[in-house]
């Protein structure tokens, strides 16, 4: 199977441990994954804050990028719900494009969806011994419905405690540009799910997106929680020491 | 909506309520105790899904047909005894009524809890005509003593708890009895009290409706507490204003409705009273019936085809009670009878976006998407919401810098080369960081987000560069 892997420009950037993460855990599981460098951005934040026309070439650039592609697996369940939802409408009138788009997003996954339904594993063979708790991400859970995909994964790691998360299914208010836009409620949600991490007494937190990480790890460190955040990729492909 | 007039913006205003710690706590208690029970009530139900999309068809199929069941309720209401008026908007609807109510010569009226006239602002209409009008739903009458505003659907003094409604009752009702403690029991049989001996003398009622049967033209109120029933059947002139979208073709459509409603609203498997009536009965209940149905911006919203799912709503406040974000701020921060997700989606529509809440509305939510979820008629409401962000954006006027910065932005990240050379430049932004590796403060807008979360520091080299420098670029 042809994998092309897209990071989101969000990995990309600011958290590249995810994406060698993703590489490792496929190429221990025997398969070969492949970076198109034309790959940028699939226009999320742009759409959802109303700049569609600015977010309808990215969805052109990213259905030129994948769709040579068996299967395209992304680090960011939220971005995959981008695409599947979205392109289509950000295609529009343009039937071509249209047409790609149909036949290229039911091929993008989430790696948690990728990992359990399309390569059937759920023991990916790692080694983590932690305490870990699992945030589901509201795209993820509502748009992508990711189900208990995650958790299984998690429960095939070896060494690892999860823990259940109270209220987990609650946003933790990052919401994209709602972070700045509406910040004193997007602070106020935070600090409920840090309230409801810390009562979990896990020391890390996980998740299919590192965009929410990014929110729920801001404010972990500013409040010197000690509690840390990783991608459930990060996790996935952590190995033996020995 | 007068009252509403001169609200500031969402932000503003969630702002003074998320630090307010009373609203706070009786928020979360309240919203806590209701969605847990609805998630269980909903649950009993293995149809569930089923009659969801039924109802969404029901109301899609009515809304694309008013030409047909509007006319027809007319008619069956007419046939009936009753008289139908149409109202174009708030002022028309309150005139309506203000007429109605000095040709029956009263200067008080008793209402059941009805969101059109809060909509059209009734009660201040009716006052200024010197027509007091008595709200008779415990929560209503509350919020009416303590002059203040509802700030949700069903619940509307769901910010008050059972210590300040003690407290306003022992000062505002003057027949309270003595010795009033905060025992809701006791409570309501005070409120009880109070509102039985205007029930008895009121000669006019006034309503609204949940449904309207355009078959029979009949009309179905859903209510917990007799209010409602008092209301409908003893006044001898009785006047429901009822937006058009109400409207259903026929009792077989009711039967799914009323399987939805009480499980979403109150998370019961059937409502203590409804109270169903078509035109006049003599000698049985109102001998004068009028019905007075109302757009006020229900067409123009009809004419948007991602908008108009809103006008599917029965307001039943499901989205309300699973909002992360109306949890944190209460409903008075929407600015609207109209609170909450569906609120945010609604108002707009129904109003415009010319004032500073009705424009701040649609960006008023993390697109979580628990109230899609929680929906008996599947409404939507992010796919609304970002589709009022986009015309928001399209309007010239507004967001001047954002659009220079959402403008550059989306030309760095539909490029790979770009968006390579603005990791570069960013990839000195780790010098910001502190030992932590995390950056605790940045300028303005982005201080939006360190002024209560650190940044994560960028990496020496992003995931692109790694992979062309280990990997090759060759693909």
């Amino acid at each position: 199977m042809r994998i092309g892997l897209f990071v989101t420009c969000l990995t990309d950037t600011l958290f590249p441990d995810t994406g060698k993460a993703v590489v490792t855990l496929l190429e221990r599981l025997g398969h070969q994954v492949e970076f198109p460098m034309a790959q940028s951005c699939c226009g999320q934040m742009h759409f959802n804050t109303g700049y569609r026309r600015e977010a309808a070439p990215m969805a052109r650039g990213f259905a030129a990028a994948f769709g040579g592609y068996e299967a395209v697996v992304t680090p960011s369940a939220s971005c995959a719900a981008m695409v599947r939802e979205y392109h289509p409408v950000l295609a529009g009138g343009d039937a071509a494009l249209a047409r790609d788009v149909a036949a290229l997003t039911p091929r993008v996954h989430d790696l948690a969806t990728f990992l359990t339904g399309v390569l059937g594993v759920t023991d990916v063979g790692a080694y983590f011994p932690h305490r870990v708790t699992y945030h589901p991400t509201c795209h993820s859970l509502r748009l992508l419905r990711v189900g208990d995909a995650p958790l299984r994964l998690l429960r095939g790691v070896r060494g690892l405690e999860l823990v259940d998360l109270p209220e987990a299914e609650t946003c933790c208010g990052f919401g994209g540009t709602f972070a700045v836009k509406n910040p004193d409620v997007s602070a106020a949600m935070c600090a409920d799910k840090v309230a409801a991490i810390r009562q979990s007494r896990a020391e890390v937190v996980c998740a299919g997106d590192n965009s929410c990480l990014m929110h729920i790890g801001g404010a972990l460190s500013r409040m010197r929680t000690g509690v840390r955040t990783m991608h459930l990729a990060e996790i996935l492909a952590s190995g033996d020491a020995a | 909506m007068p009252t509403y007039l001169g609200m500031p913006a969402f932000p503003q205003a969630a702002k003074k309520a998320v630090a307010d710690s009373q609203l706070r706590r009786n928020l979360t208690h309240a919203t806590t105790a209701i969605r847990t029970k609805r998630a269980k009530a909903v649950g009993e139900l293995d149809d569930w899904e089923q009659l969801r999309q039924t109802a969404k068809a029901i109301k899609d199929h009515t809304l694309a047909n008013l030409g047909t069941y509007l006319p027809r309720l007319e008619e069956n209401v007419t046939k009936a005894g009753g008289r139908v008026h149409w109202a174009r908007d708030a002022a028309e609807a309150n005139a309506i009524v203000t007429d109605l109510v000095r040709q029956a010569g009263a200067d008080k009226v008793v209402k059941v809890k009805s969101m059109a006239t809060q909509e059209t602002g009734l009660n201040e209409a009716l006052a200024a005509a010197g027509i007091a009008a008595i709200e008779t739903d415990l929560a209503e009458l509350i919020v009416q003593l303590g002059h203040d505003r509802p700030s949700h659907i069903l619940v509307p003094a769901i910010h008050r708890n059972r210590a300040e409604i003690g407290e306003l009752f022992r000062r505002t009702m003057d027949d309270a009895p003595a010795g009033l403690t905060d025992d809701p029991p006791r409570l309501t049989a005070a409120a009880r009290q109070h509102l039985r001996s205007e029930f008895l003398a009121a000669t006019v009622g006034i309503s609204g409706a949940n449904f309207a049967i355009a078959g029979t033209g009949s009309l179905v109120v859903v209510e917990s507490e007799g209010n409602g029933r008092m209301c409908l059947t003893l006044p001898d002139t009785l006047i429901s204003v009822v937006g058009i979208e109400k409207v259903l073709p026929s009792w077989r459509d009711l039967e799914v409705f009323l399987a939805l409603l009480p499980r979403s609203s109150t998370a019961e498997r059937m409502n203590p009273y409804t109270t169903i009536w078509s035109g006049v009965t003599p000698g049985d209940g109102p001998q004068d019936f009028h019905l007075v149905l109302l757009d006020n911006g229900r067409t123009d919203t009809l004419a948007d085809a991602t908008g108009r799912q809103a006008l599917r709503c029965i307001r039943c406040s499901a989205c309300l009670n699973v909002c992360p974000v109306y949890e944190r701020t209460g409903g008075h921060a929407y600015g609207s009878p109209y609170p909450g997700p569906i609120g945010a989606i609604l108002s707009p529509q129904l109003r415009g976006v010319g004032s500073a809440i009705d424009a701040s509305l649609p960006f008023a939510s993390s697109l979580c998407g628990a109230c899609y979820e929680v929906c008996p008629v599947a409404i939507n409401i992010p796919e609304v919401l970002v589709e009022q962000r986009a015309r928001s954006v399209a309007d010239g006027q507004k967001h001047y810098s954002e659009r220079i910065v959402f403008g550059a932005s989306g030309y760095v990240l539909r490029s790979p080369r770009r968006l390579a050379a603005a990791q570069r430049v960013a990839s000195f932004g780790r010098h910001l960081a502190g030992r932590s590796g995390r950056i605790r403060r940045l300028p303005p807008p982005l201080s939006a987000w360190t002024d209560t979360r650190d940044a994560p520091a960028p990496p020496p080299e992003s995931f692109r560069a790694w992979w062309a420098r280990t990997r090759g670029t060759g693909q």
